[in-house]
């Protein structure tokens, strides 16, 4: 899978990315430099100036899942109903889809919850339904637009672990928006660096330390030299 | 003074008595009693001085009654009363009913065309704006049935705040839940099922509560301008008559049932939209603490 595409105008210049299928690739980079708008084109919510996307979507198919930097629930509904929306926009009874709405919940660990308005869980719970909803359809792709940046560290280092250990199970490629050096470090195979004004990628570093990666790898001295490998080319996109 | 003077009483763990929750508490306490005895306290003052006023200066009944006259005429008068209510309620019920779908509609009909609301909101906005009390006498030249014409009278001031309110709702969706439902394929009539309706439900039952109110208003000056009296006449006839006659205690009794109605009907919508609102929305949520 490749994607060439580029939209000049401020957004981005020239993203050439080739994205294979399975991994987990983060774009890294400072506010403003386009990592957003690669997300919203690939999903295909906005259409690229230039270029396109070999990989196309359609919408609907439950081919893809998003996961939001907000939680984005629909507050006026249960857990479980919330994660029935992408089946209920198929015309999908609940009850037909009850099972993999169970299991999503289970993977997320949330099962007892399933009866909760969002209102009653914390903002990492919040987090975790949206993920047990990007996840119910089995997409081949799952996208994250920075969404563990408005927790506390604790909870963000929590669903970091807990996504790895989601990813083993399911297989599925994600492509993962942060602008932390090191989530992204910790979760990926790939982090492409990006650079602001024009948005466009300056560096990709391949993360060659095989999974599952736990604990052990986050206090690993191999992990410190790639944080700061990456904050190189992190600061070095901020110069440039 | 050195540092080791400073002392900090600890009392045991389990018996630890902070003076400013202590207060803060005892505050909640009188406001939650006082919401209720307060407003009782100043009616009784307000009966009193009323009554007081009366027996002191001898004011005779046909300029202002005694409180107690306007409690038995009340009663006397209870049936010619209820019935002229039972009109003015159904005029309100019934105008409620079609501004909440009128306005609800016509809000539909905005959000799914740009175009048609640029082109009438201006038009609702007119209709707002200038005082029923001018239109009324218009409307009752040309509606030759009286409750068309008292309906339509209240529908214009009620429909109002409920197609502004309901139109900000369904404008005011989530931006990225709208993407979401784009990317899982959502069609345009999932999109307002699903999405705009609920997420405009709050505001909705925000017009409401005002639409009641401003009905019963509407169905009132409406029977004033219309002025015609006879069987099926409502409250505001009952007014009007008992003025021409001088029957102020009387006045004064039909003016309580029309407060008693619009405090009524207010605390009923404000139910409902605690019962529908109560599990998930923020301002039922804080009213719950």
């Amino acid at each position: 899978m490749g994607k060439t595409f580029s939209e000049d105008i401020v957004a981005l210049r020239e993203m050439d990315l080739k994205i294979h299928s399975g991994d987990f690739i983060s774009l890294l980079g400072p506010s403003g430099c386009g990592k957003s708008t690669a997300l919203r084109i690939i999903s295909g919510l906005t259409e690229p100036t230039v270029g396109e996307v070999d990989w196309k979507v359609s919408h609907g198919s439950g081919a893809i899942g998003v996961v939001f930097q907000e939680a984005t629930l629909l507050p006026w509904t249960t857990v479980e109903k919330n994660v029935w929306l992408p089946f209920r926009l198929q015309n999908k009874s609940f009850r037909e889809k009850k099972d993999q709405i169970e299991r999503s919940l289970e993977l997320v660990g949330l099962k007892d919850f399933s009866k909760s308005y969002p209102r009653e869980l914390s903002g990492g719970m919040k987090m975790r339904v949206s993920i047990a909803r990007a996840l119910v359809t089995n997409p081949k792709v799952i996208l994250m637009d920075e969404p563990f940046a408005a927790l506390d560290e604790i909870t963000r280092f929590k669903l970091n672990n807990d996504l790895l250990a989601l990813r083993e199970t399911l297989g599925c490629t994600i492509i993962f928006v942060t602008h932390s050096v090191f989530e992204s470090v910790f979760l990926s195979d790939r982090i492409a660096v990006m650079a602001a004004r024009p948005g466009r990628v300056i560096q990709e570093l391949g993360v060659d330390e095989p999974y599952p990666r736990g604990e052990s790898f986050r206090t690993s001295s191999s992990y410190g030299t790639l944080c700061r490998k990456t904050s190189d080319a992190l600061k070095s996109a901020m110069e440039n | 003074m050195a540092i080791t003077d400073i002392k900090v009483d600890s009392p045991s763990p389990n018996k630890v008595v902070d003076r400013n929750e202590l207060l803060k508490k005892r505050k909640e306490r009188n406001i939650k009693i006082g919401k209720w005895v307060m407003p009782i306290v100043v009616f009784i003052i307000t009966v009193y001085l009323w009554y007081w006023t009366v027996q002191v200066n001898d004011i005779p009944h046909y300029i202002l009654p005694d409180p107690f006259l306007v409690v038995t005429t009340l009663i006397q008068d209870l049936r010619i009363l209820l019935s002229a209510l039972q009109v003015t309620i159904q005029i309100t019920l019934m105008a409620l009913a079609v501004a909440v779908v009128g306005g609800v509609g016509l809000a539909i009909l905005f959000t799914q065309s740009k175009f048609f609301e640029i082109s009438f909101f201006p038009y609702a906005v007119i209709l707002q704006v200038t005082p029923i009390i001018s239109i009324a006498p218009l409307i009752f030249i040309y509606v030759e049935n009286r409750t068309v014409g008292l309906l339509l009278c209240a529908w214009i001031v009620a429909f109002f705040p409920i197609l502004s309110n309901t139109t900000l709702g369904l404008n005011s969706v989530d931006h990225n839940l709208k993407d979401l439902f784009k990317i899982y394929g959502a069609n345009r009539w999932q999109k307002l099922l699903h999405l705009q309706i609920p997420s405009a439900l709050p505001y909705f039952l925000g017009g409401l509560r005002i639409a009641g109110g401003l009905a019963l208003i509407g169905a009132v000056v409406a029977e004033y301008v219309a002025g015609t009296g006879g069987i099926g006449s409502g409250l505001a006839y009952t007014i009007l008559e008992a003025g021409y006659r001088l029957n102020i205690p009387r006045m004064f009794a039909a003016l309580l049932l029309i407060a008693g109605t619009g405090v009524f009907i207010f605390a009923i919508l404000s139910f409902v939209s605690h019962m529908l609102l109560h599990k998930w929305h923020e301002s039922a949520l804080q009213k719950e603490n």
